[in-house]
Parts: structure tokens; C-alpha cells; sequence
């Protein structure tokens, strides 16, 4: 740090003190690419301290993400990574845990990438309750191409292809989640860091398929555009604004441009898991225990 | 390395190609696949689903072929040997995930029941006009390996190679069947384990901190790590470097793309496999793949029948093409005879390998059967003059 | 006395304000001054009040600060 910075008052104490999320993370690689005011590094402080608070042994947790800004994450956690192609980062995880069902998978990425162009992978994983830790980061908007419309994007935001406002409806996630079956839903904001932490440690926990929302500023494509001020403006929108509901019905969790936000823990169910269910059903088919042995390698 | 004998149907047995193909995935090792139905491949992974719970596989059908193809790249980097099925459209919506293979060098096999298109095309009718979609239907530059082989028999055999081949060289495999080929049942010879060879996978020897997932060796092949063994490493479809940083570009692209398609080229004559038959002296040779070579054959013998001289090369790799092999051929005859169930595309290849030293006669045909023996006949015929 | 102290990576931080907006105890201002990329950065303005909850850690998404509680019945002196 330079001098020029130090004002009165600075304390510098235990130089050699790190930060705590530096071990989950790939330093080398940082600065990272998100702009000032963006949110997805305030979640990926969260995940690293839910990972710390799981317990989990970090060699057998792997991260997949789609592309997207939100999709570069697996390229700063340090965890086994796959960045994937647009949207199908789902089944990429479903090989991967299947493959080898000691791993705890999460797939962290967009709201474009897993609910618009991702959006079957996402109900059929849902469905079939694999238990995947689905972490996306909703910034209503494609991002990284240059903020063009989602599924997400609230009724009459200001896109670079909506330049007159958007008209279709917007998808409201835990329902759409809900109904297709996932068992563990909640939704938070970047504002709420020691909820997200919770939910993200929660889904790290819970046996089936977990899908954790984050609303996440995108000052430079969202905001800007739509007049809604910085990332910081956008923080204290989401203090103010969010009211927490937990097992809030999945109908009334729907998103508008400036109206209040839904956030909380929405659904936690017991299903039976896929590999179980899997491991079940051939076990009673074949009159002896099934044993995975799909790892020939 | 051999096959796991708790797997490998050894005996002598009537299948068609597509339960062959099957039993020789299951021969090299594949204990996953990902799937979705479409005609006329399913035979594959319905005998899969059902043969897999006996040995510990897996099948999983998933909601569209997007998610298939990736799916099973997944299962590879958890440590599966994996496939996926499809036809037609499906191998048209897996073409990303082709891409993503060869840039992340992912050794899988998929395989593509050929049926006649464009769109739906002729869902129940054989057709080869996949053949440059293998080769080209990805975007960006890459070089692939495809296998077609001609029979039940060659399902298996050729399956199993497919496999290796991927783990040898880190690359997607192709196996494209013809619906026809699928199709026909015939005895099919699966021999006992230890006769078949499987290839190993290449995982490194290196320690976590030691290991760049992308370093080559010596054949321009890196050698892979599976997740959960504490690599930590970052498998990436942008360009990228040896430690799997994004380089997005000129020169990291220079560097991996030519890398990329550098260690196929080098191997294309080891990969290039095609059966010679006929006289040194021949006039006129039909050079054929999948079930046209099987029409070809006919029309070969009812050519020799009057007395002329043809050879006949049956390409069992497609891609690498065998250029040094249709070269020497066209140093030899006058005239090479291209059947295919398409409107002309492996011809080009023939076209340019031969360099104008022999004439080139294409035999087209646009599918929906196999074609008329005469009319490769004819073609010849035309050659010898 | 303060039970904390926050550390601060000046060069990494790209001057959001997370940090010193979320901070309970407000302890944080941002300068006037640039770092090299050309943002403020925030500096330790009220030390004592410090808990080292590691809250503007949390928000920060640049990992250019963390807060750290000193041990209990331990000194804060450096
Ligand atoms: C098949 C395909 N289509 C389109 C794109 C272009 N593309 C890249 S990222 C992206 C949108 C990402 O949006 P989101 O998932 O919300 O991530 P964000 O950038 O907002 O974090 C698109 C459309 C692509 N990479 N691949
Ligand atoms: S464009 Fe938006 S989402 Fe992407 S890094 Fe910038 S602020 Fe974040
Ligand atoms: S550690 Fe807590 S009290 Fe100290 S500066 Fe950070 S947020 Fe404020
Ligand atoms: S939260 Fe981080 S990036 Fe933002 S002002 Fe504070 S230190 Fe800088
Ligand atoms: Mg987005």
C-alpha cells in the first residue's frame, strides 16, 4: 500500500495476518475481472466460509460453472474447477457426481447460464434430486455479453436489447424450483452475507438437489442502465427493500424492478436423493447390494 | 492393459450392430453412458441400461443431447471411461460439446448412428452425410478421429478402439455407424478378456502442486488427473494455458490450438486404418466406407466377372483421412470410384489426396437405401475407359 | 480498547464502499487518495472501535480487507 492512502488514525497490526478466505482461493489469479461494485465476489466470501463451516475436506469438493461473469468463479476458487460451455454446467455436474459420488459438487453460475439458456438441466436436476449445490448468482441480466435481457430481468428494465423496456414476464426461480422438485430453496442477497453463509453451508449439508438464489448487483449493466445508482446504491436497496420470509409460498417470491424482495429459507424437504434412490432400486433389482463401479480409470 | 472379464460377453453371438457396439463399450471399460433416445441408436443404450446395473454402470438418460454429450465428460473427469449415443439431430445438438472435448481434451467416445437429413430427415433410413459434420461440425480448428465400421462385428471391434484411441490421444472419438449397419444382426465374435487390449488411461505421476493439466509430454499428449485427488487444477474451454490460466490471445491460441491438432496430425498414419485388396496392376479402384462398401464388394466382383481390374480400399478410419494410402492408390489406376450415401463429401477428400493423378468418379446417392450394385458397375465401368 | 483490528490491501481494492457502509461499529472511511488503479480505497479512521468481526471481510469482493478479533485476555499492542 502506498503511503498516499494512510490516513490518520490507520493501525496497522499483525502484518502478517491473512485474509481467512485466502486459503479457497487461487491469489495468483487475483485481482479478479469483476468490476468495482459487483457482487459476486461478496458471494464467493460466503461460499468460502460455508466450505469452512461444512467441514467438508476441500480435495473432494469441485466447483462447475457455466460462462458468464458469475461462471468465472471456478476459475478463483481453489477447488477442482470446470468452467464449462453456456448453460450446461448442470450435466456436467450430474457426470461428475454420478461418476464418483464421493464428491461434493457445487455448480455455481448465472442466472442466464442456469435458468435461461440451462433452464431444462436445471428442472430435470431438480427432478431427479441429485444432490447438486446449486449456487446462482442473479444479477437479472446477461452480464458478461453486455447486459442484455434473461429470463430474470424484471418487467420493464432498461437492456441492451430491450432498449424500450422489458415486456415478458420474468421467471421467478424458487418456484419454478419448487415445482420441479429441488429440496432445499432459499434466496438472499449480497446485503445478507451471514445469511448467505448460512444457506450456502445449509446446502453444503443437505443431502439433495440445493439451489441457493443470490441477487447480486451488476452496477455497470443493470443498474447504470436502469438508473438504479452504484453497487453500493444497490446494497442499501437490499437492505431496505428485502423482507425476510422463510417458508414464504414459492408463488409470492417473484421479482420486480423496485419492489420489495422476498429472501429467506423457502423449502427444506426430505425426498429420497438420486444415487440412493438409484442404489435402491438396482440393489432390488439385482437381489444383491449394486455397487458403483463406474470408475474404471 | 485387458478388459475386465466381469464384463465381457465372450462367446460367439447373433447382434446387431448397435448391441455390438454396446458390448464392445462395455469390453473397453465404458461403465457410463448418457443418453437420449432417437432412432436408430437407442438399441445401443437400451442394451447399456440394461447390462449396466450388473456391473456396477451407469446409465443416465438425460433431458436432451446438450446435456448428454457433457454429461458423460463429466463422468470422465470423476475417473469413468464414458459414451454417449445419438443420430441425426442429436449429433447436431452435441457439436459444442465435441468442441469442448478436443479443447479440454477429454477422452470420450461419442457415437452417431447415421440416418438421412438434413432436420428429421429420414429417422429409420440409413444416409452418410454426417460424415464431414464429424469432421467439421464443431466451430474452430481441431483435428478428430472417426471410426465406421461395416459390420456387427466391426461395432465391436471398432468400439473398443475408439476408446483407446480417445485415451491415447486425449481426443473425442467418433464411432458413425450406418443406420443399415446398426441395423444388421450377424454373428458377432467377442473374444475373452485377456484378448483384448484396453488402453490405459493416462494419469500423471506428478503430485498435486507438481501437475499443469495441461502440459504435454513428449507426444504432444498431457497426461490427466481426476477431480477429488487434491489437483485442485482449473479444465477450461477458453484458451488456455498449461496450468489451465485463460489466455485469451493471439499468442496463448497459437500455442494451444496448434498443440491441439499437431498431436492427432502426427499420428494420422498410425491412426489411419483401411483394408487394400485387388491387383497391382488394376485400372480402376472403389474406394468405400461403412455399409457402401458392402454394395461396393458386389459391384467389385461383377466387375471382375468381366474380366477387369479393379482394387478396392475400404477406409475403417474416416478421420485422420488416410491421404498417404488414397495417394499411392492414385499413383496406380487411372480411376478411383467414390460410392457414398451422400451427394459428394468424402469424395473431396479422395479428390485432394489424389492430386489429379487419377480421375475421380463419384457415386452419389441421397439415401434412404443403400445403393444399386450396377451403378457402382457402371462407374467402374466408365473408369476403365 | 479495541477487541480488533482490520487489515487492508489498498492496491487490491476497487473503492465499492461496501466496507465502510456494512461496518457496525463504523470504523472505516474511504481516503481521498488513489491506490494504483485508481481507486479510493477505505483507511482505518476510528481503530478503538474495532470488534475484528470480519464483517467488511464478508462484503469486501475484491478480498482486499478482513477484520481479525484479537485473542481474549490478550494484548492489542503491537
Ligand atoms: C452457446 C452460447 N450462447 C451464447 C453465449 C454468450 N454468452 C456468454 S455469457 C452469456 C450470458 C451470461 O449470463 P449469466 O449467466 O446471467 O451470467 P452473468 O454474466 O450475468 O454473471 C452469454 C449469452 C455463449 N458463450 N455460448
Ligand atoms: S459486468 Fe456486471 S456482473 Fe459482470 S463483473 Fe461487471 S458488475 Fe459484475
Ligand atoms: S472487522 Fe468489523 S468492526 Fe472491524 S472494520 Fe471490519 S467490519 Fe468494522
Ligand atoms: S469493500 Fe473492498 S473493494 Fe470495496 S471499498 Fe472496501 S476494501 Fe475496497
Ligand atoms: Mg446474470
Amino acid at each position: 500500500m502506498s503511503n498516499a492512502v494512510m490516513e490518520p488514525g490507520t493501525l496497522v497490526q499483525e502484518p502478517e495476518a491473512h485474509n481467512p478466505v485466502e486459503p479457497f482461493l487461487r491469489m495468483e489469479r487475483i485481482p479478479h475481472i469483476w468490476c468495482p461494485g459487483c457482487g459476486i465476489g461478496t458471494t464467493v466470501n460466503c461460499f468460502a466460509r460455508a466450505l469452512m463451516n461444512a467441514g467438508l475436506n476441500t480435495d473432494k469438493v469441485a466447483v462447475v460453472s457455466g460462462i458468464g461473469c458469475s461462471g468465472r468463479v471456478a476459475g478463483y476458487v481453489n477447488l477442482d474447477s470446470f468452467h464449462t460451455t453456456h448453460g450446461r454446467a448442470i450435466p456436467f455436474a450430474t457426470g461428475l457426481k454420478l461418476a464418483n459420488p464421493e464428491l461434493t459438487v457445487v455448480v455455481y453460475s448465472g442466472d442466464g447460464d442456469l435458468a435461461s439458456i440451462g433452464g431444462n438441466h436445471l428442472i430435470h436436476a431438480a427432478r431427479r434430486n441429485l444432490d447438486i449445490k446449486v449456487i446462482c448468482v442473479n444479477n437479472l441480466v446477461y452480464a458478461m455479453t453486455g447486459g442484455q435481457t434473461a429470463a430474470t430481468t424484471p418487467v420493464s428494465s432498461t437492456t441492451a436489447t430491450s432498449p424500450y423496456g422489458t415486456f415478458e414476464p420474468t421467471l421467478n426461480l424458487p418456484q419454478l424450483l419448487e415445482a420441479a422438485g429441488a429440496t432445499y430453496i432459499a434466496r438472499w442477497t449480497t446485503y445478507h452475507v451471514k445469511q448467505l453463509e448460512k444457506a450456502m453451508t445449509e446446502a453444503l449439508k443437505h443431502k439433495g438437489f440445493s439451489f441457493v438464489e443470490v441477487l447480486s448487483p451488476c452496477p455497470t449493466l443493470f443498474q447504470r442502465r436502469n438508473h438504479l445508482g452504484d453497487g453500493l446504491a444497490t446494497m442499501k436497496f437490499y437492505k431496505e427493500h428485502s423482507q425476510t420470509k422463510h417458508g414464504a409460498s414459492t408463488a409470492d417470491t417473484g421479482l420486480t424492478k423496485e419492489g420489495d424482495i422476498v429472501v429467506g429459507k423457502f423449502v427444506v424437504k426430505e425426498r429420497e436423493e438420486y444415487i440412493e434412490g438409484m442404489t435402491r432400486h438396482f440393489t432390488e433389482h439385482l437381489g444383491r447390494p449394486f455397487e458403483f463401479k463406474v470408475r474404471t480409470c | 492393459m485387458h478388459a475386465d472379464p466381469g464384463a465381457v460377453l465372450t462367446g460367439v453371438h447373433f447382434l446387431n450392430g448397435d448391441q455390438a457396439c454396446c458390448e464392445g463399450a462395455l469390453a473397453a471399460g465404458a461403465r457410463f453412458a448418457a443418453g437420449y433416445p432417437i432412432t436408430p441408436s437407442t438399441e445401443i443404450v437400451e442394451r447399456f441400461a440394461s447390462r449396466a446395473p450388473e456391473v456396477g454402470g451407469v446409465f443416465i438418460q438425460m433431458e436432451d443431447e446438450l446435456a448428454a454429450s457433457i454429461t458423460l465428460q463429466g463422468a470422465v473427469w470423476a475417473g469413468a471411461r464414458a459414451f454417449t449415443v445419438t443420430s441425426g439431430p442429436g449429433f447436431s445438438l452435441m457439436m459444442e460439446h465435441l468442441g469442448y472435448a478436443v479443447m479440454t481434451e477429454t477422452p470420450c467416445v461419442f457415437v452417431n448412428v447415421m440416418r438421412g437429413g438434413p432436420s428429421t430427415g429420414l429417422p429409420t433410413l440409413p444416409a452418410q452425410g454426417d460424415v464431414m459434420q464429424a469432421r467439421w461440425g464443431s466451430h474452430g480448428d481441431y483435428e478428430i478421429i472417426a471410426v465406421c465400421p461395416n459390420s456387427p462385428q466391426e461395432c465391436f471391434d471398432l468400439t473398443v478402439r475408439a476408446f483407446n484411441l480417445s485415451e491415447r490421444y486425449r481426443v473425442p472419438v467418433m464411432v458413425l455407424m450406418d443406420e443399415c449397419v446398426g441395423h444388421m444382426t450377424e454373428k458377432v465374435v467377442i473374444p475373452p478378456a485377456e484378448q483384448i487390449e484396453v488402453q490405459p488411461r493416462r494419469l500423471t505421476a506428478k503430485k498435486p502442486g507438481d501437475y499443469l493439466p495441461y502440459e504435454p509430454e513428449e507426444d504432444l499428449v498431457p497426461a490427466l488427473a481426476h477431480a477429488g485427488e487434491g489437483y485442485r487444477y482449473h479444465i477450461t474451454g477458453v484458451t488456455h494455458d498449461e496450468a489451465g490460466r485463460l489466455g485469451v490471445n493471439a499468442a496463448a491460441q497459437d500455442k494451444l490450438v496448434r498443440r491441439l491438432c499437431e498431436k492427432v496430425r502426427r499420428a494420422s498414419e498410425d491412426l489411419a486404418s483401411y483394408e487394400l485388396e485387388g491387383p497391382d496392376d488394376a485400372d480402376v479402384a472403389v474406394v468405400s466406407y461403412g455399409i457402401t462398401s458392402r454394395v461396393a464388394e458386389r459391384a467389385v466382383r461383377l466387375a471382375r466377372e468381366q474380366g477387369l481390374r479393379v482394387a478396392k480400399l475400404r477406409l475403417l478410419t474416416i478421420w485422420p483421412f488416410a491421404d498417404s494410402a488414397i495417394r499411392d492408390l492414385a499413383a496406380r489406376v487411372k480411376t478411383i470410384v467414390v460410392p457414398e450415401l451422400n451427394l459428394g463429401q468424402l469424395v473431396r477428400e479422395v479428390e485432394r489426396a489424389a492430386a489429379g493423378q487419377a480421375r475421380v468418379i463419384p457415386v452419389s446417392h441421397a439415401g434412404g437405401t443403400v445403393h444399386r450394385p450396377e451403378d457402382i458397375l457402371s462407374a467402374i465401368l466408365e473408369g476403365v475407359q | 480498547m479495541a477487541k480488533g483490528f482490520v487489515k487492508i490491501v489498498a492496491e487490491r481494492c476497487k473503492g465499492c464502499g461496501f466496507c465502510v457502509e456494512f461496518c457496525p461499529t463504523h470504523v472505516l472511511a474511504l481516503s481521498s487518495a488513489f491506490n494504483q488503479k485508481g481507486y479510493h480505497p477505505p483507511y482505518v479512521s476510528e481503530a478503538e472501535k474495532c470488534s475484528g468481526c470480519d464483517l467488511c471481510g464478508m462484503y469486501c469482493p475484491d478480498f482486499a480487507i478482513f477484520g481479525k478479533r484479537y485473542p481474549v485476555g490478550g494484548t492489542h499492542a503491537r
